[in-house]
Parts: structure tokens; sequence; C-alpha cells
């Protein structure tokens, strides 16, 4: 069976244009990935929990308000208070560069202003999305040890030659 | 090995006590991995559930009535857990999962539990893991599950494989009794539901419904109710949520349930044992390249696939029987 690159797809807070959402969303699909679309007006904390429900690799944020500046600093309290601090979150929407700086300061992976073309995005979550680990399914630690020993040998090998 | 059950031990304990995020990564684990293993941790603990099932057309208003039901459910104070399905594109593998815009109401209570899934290449109206998927939801401690499937047509029912009360939802522009006396769909309800009640045509299909129920053989003594709801304004809903208690009700005092419920465990060992062995055939017994080399002499008529396909058939038989016997 698949594992499949998991996003939610919201819009939080006021601001009813969903276009640029919406296109986002159907570029991921069509790049192979499952998108969770919570449609409008959504609450941080209705995100966040369906973001831990849905076990998403990314949060994909569209805001086009003016509020991100209080709106992505609490979806990343609200995570770091649901012990979900590994899933990803990105942005697009209008935010000018000094806010965008500020914001992946405090921890926003990556936003995506206007114009950006949807191939970036998906190449972007593709090479960033990395698989949560999965508590239930850990190699055996004996396995761990031989694969930690292997990369040192590779490592000495490779700062030898 | 130790440390792996201890893992394990210890994400299905979180599991039981409900906790959120250990569910929604053993669902994820279920989902995309072989994980039998974790679920035969998991099986024990499962089978306090009670699993209806909502399926009809696209666009009928299945996640709407969800909604609606699982609303009235957590009035009652159970615990719902709701596994809504949609279709994965064939062509790129990816889905837009969009049944939580219709449940955003639901979102933050903390007695529920939503999932959405891709069907990932299933073609019954569910995803291949969704009754795993129920499975950890049950032992999770839900009281009720409710899965919706993806859009159907007539012939996807997977879903009344899955649940014990089985919801068909359609629409006044659905069809006419004909539609309703075809082979399918109809079939495998325990409840009829109208929905969109406020359009018109509504009477008219329900009155259909009620002729071709009349025709149908009645199976012993459950009076399939055909009841009529407008889900966005909340309208009937109260009366199907009835209905369902009462037909689960009726399946217990006449023992169906645990029949029922039997049949599936008995279908499921099927599937599993159909599953390995189509896996074990592929990895190490078919021998492709040989059956390659005779498709030129299939192709020119020599050979026909009838023949060939009962000789490597007899000769697996011959092989397995050696093993078993």
């Amino acid at each position: 069976m698949i594992s499949k690159i998991r996003v939610l797809v919201g819009k939080p807070g006021l601001d009813g244009h969903d276009r640029g959402a919406k296109v986002v969303a159907a570029a991921l699909r069509d790049a192979g990935m499952e998108v969770i679309y919570t449609g409008l007006h959504q609450t941080c904390e209705s995100i966040v929990e369906a973001a831990v429900q849905e076990d998403v690799h990314v949060i994909g944020l569209s805001i086009l308000s003016g509020a991100h500046m209080t709106i992505f600093p609490r979806i990343l309290k609200l995570l770091r208070a649901s012990k979900a601090k590994d899933i990803m979150v990105i942005g697009g929407g209008i935010i000018p560069a000094d806010d965008m700086k500020k914001l992946q300061r405090i921890g926003v992976h990556k936003l995506f202003g206007p114009g950006t073309p949807t191939s970036e995005i998906v190449d972007w979550i593709k090479d960033n999305a990395v698989k949560p680990k999965r508590p239930t399914t850990r190699k055996k630690k004996s396995v761990r040890k031989k694969v930690k020993k292997q990369v040192r040998k590779k490592i000495k090998k490779k700062s030898k030659g | 090995m130790k440390g792996r059950q201890r893992e394990t031990v210890k994400g299905i304990r979180a599991l039981l006590a409900g906790e959120k995020r250990t569910i929604a990564r053993i669902i994820s684990a279920v989902e995309s991995e072989d994980s039998e293993e974790i679920l035969e941790h998991i099986f024990p603990h499962s089978g306090s559930a009670y699993h209806v099932g909502i399926t009809g057309p696209p666009g009928a208003g299945k996640s709407t009535l969800v909604s609606a039901i699982a609303k009235r459910l957590l009035g009652k104070r159970k615990k719902v857990g709701i596994i809504a399905v949609d279709p994965s594109s064939p062509f790129s593998g990816g889905a837009l999962l969009g049944d939580r815009v219709r449940m955003t109401d639901l979102a933050l209570d903390e007695n529920v539990f939503i999932r959405s899934m891709a069907s990932r290449g299933s073609l019954g109206g569910l995803a291949q893991a969704t009754k795993d998927v129920a499975l950890v939801l049950d032992a999770a401690g839900m009281d009720y599950i409710l899965i919706e499937t993806i859009g159907v047509g007539q012939v996807e029912l997977d879903i009344a494989q899955v649940c014990d009360t089985t919801v068909v939802v359609l629409v006044p522009e659905s069809g006419d009794s004909i539609q309703a006396m075809k082979a399918g769909l109809l079939e495998i309800a325990d409840i009829m539901v109208v929905n969109k009640g406020d359009r018109e045509g509504c009477e008219r299909l329900l009155t259909e419904l009620k002729f071709a129920f009349e025709m149908r053989e009645q199976k012993v003594g459950w009076d399939y109710p055909i009841l009529k709801t407008t889900a966005t304004e909340d309208e009937g809903v109260e009366e199907l949520v009835v209905a369902i208690e009462s037909h689960a009700s009726y399946l217990s005092k006449t023992g169906r349930l645990e029949d029922e419920r039997k049949k599936k465990l008995l279908l499921r060992i099927h599937e599993l044992i159909e599953k390995r062995i189509r896996f074990h055939l592929k990895e190490n017994i078919m021998p492709e390249r040989d059956i390659i080399k005779l498709l030129d002499k299939m192709y020119e008529r020599k050979l026909n696939p009838y023949r060939i396909a009962g000789q490597i058939a007899r000769r697996i038989i011959r092989l397995a029987d050696r093993r078993f016997v």
C-alpha cells in the first residue's frame, strides 16, 4: 500500500476569497497529494484540530485579509499545545515582505506571494514534507544501530577520500 | 523486537484512552502500510461501536446529513467517529477531500473524530482500509461510527459489508420507480432517505419508493422506513436518528446483529486470506515471465488462455495441498 503526502488547505478568518486556495488545492491534487479542503471562515482552533485528526504533513493557509500576523502565530501556538509541532505550516496571500521575514523567523516554514507558479508550491512540499515518524513502525534497535554504523563508516570514508 | 513492541503497546494504550493525535497516527499507519501487527493488538478492544453507513449519489447531501446525525448523537452524549471517503484520481493518485466543509460545526466537539479518506483506487465506494480504520475508531471508544461513501451509482455496495445499518440517501432528481426497482443500491438499504425534501418532486419519489419497497420481499419483520429530510434545515433528522436506533434495537433483539457481524468476520477472513495469497502469487509462484513467453502462441490462436490458466491453477493447488496437509 502507498503512503501519500496529506495537506490541509484552509481559509482562516473572515476573508471570503477562496479562489487562490482552490487553485492551490487542485494543483496539489493533480500532483498526487491528498488534499483536505476545509472551506471558508475557519477558526484557528478548528484548523489545528482538523490537521491533527487528519494527520497531515502540511497545513497551507490562504490569507488575503491582512490578519496574517495574528493568525499564523496563533496556529503555531495551537500546534505546539496539541503536541503537533512536526506539522509544517505554509501560507500564501497578500503578505508584505517584512512580515514574511518575521513569520518565517517564528516558525512558519514557507510563504508564497502572489504570482507564484503552482509548480513551485508543489515542488516545495514534495521536497520538504517528511513523513512524520510513526511511533509503531520504528525499526528494531539492532537494525538502527547497524544503519548508524554504516552511515558513520561512509562518512569516515568520504572524509579520508 | 522488544523496543518495537513496547512502542506499539504504548501507542495502543494512548489509543484506548482516546488520544486524538495517536488515533490519527495509527489510522495513517493502517491506511498506508502493512499493519496487521497493530490491528492484531487493536482487535480485542473493538466490537462495541455501532456502524452506520451513509451512501447515495454525488451531491445527495450525504456529508450534510452525516453532520446533522452526528450532532443529534453528540446531544445524547454519544461519542461519534466519522469516516468520510472521497475518490482518488485514477490519473494522478491525488484527491481533494472536501467532506469536512459540511462538517465545520462539529470540528471542535471533543467527542467527535472526523477522518477523511481517499479511495486510493478501490472501486466499491469505500477505500480498502476503511474497515481497518473503523476498527481503530471502534477501539478508541466511539459509540457510533458513521461511514460516508464516495458518491455512488448503482453497484458500489461495499458499505453494506461494513455497517450494521445502511442508510441510502436519494434526492428528488434521482429518478423514478424504475430506477428504484433495479438491482443494486436500494437492495442494501435498511433505511431510505429522500433528502432535499423542499425540492419539487420529493413527494412523487417518496410514493414511488414506497411502491417499490412494497413489492420487495420483506426481510423478517423489518419495516423499511422511507423518510424525508432537509439536512440543511435539520428537518427530519430526528426521525432518521430514531429510525437508526430502532433498527439497532431490532437487530439486537432478533439476534441478527450477532449473526450479521459473524458473517462479516467470516468475509473478513476470506478477504485477508485472498490478500495474502494474491500477494504470494505475485511475488513467488506466478512465473509471469513464462506466461509472457506463451503470449505469442496465444496471439496466433495456437494456445488458449483458458487451458493455460487451468493448468497453472492446478499446479498451485497441488503445491498448496502438499504444503498444508
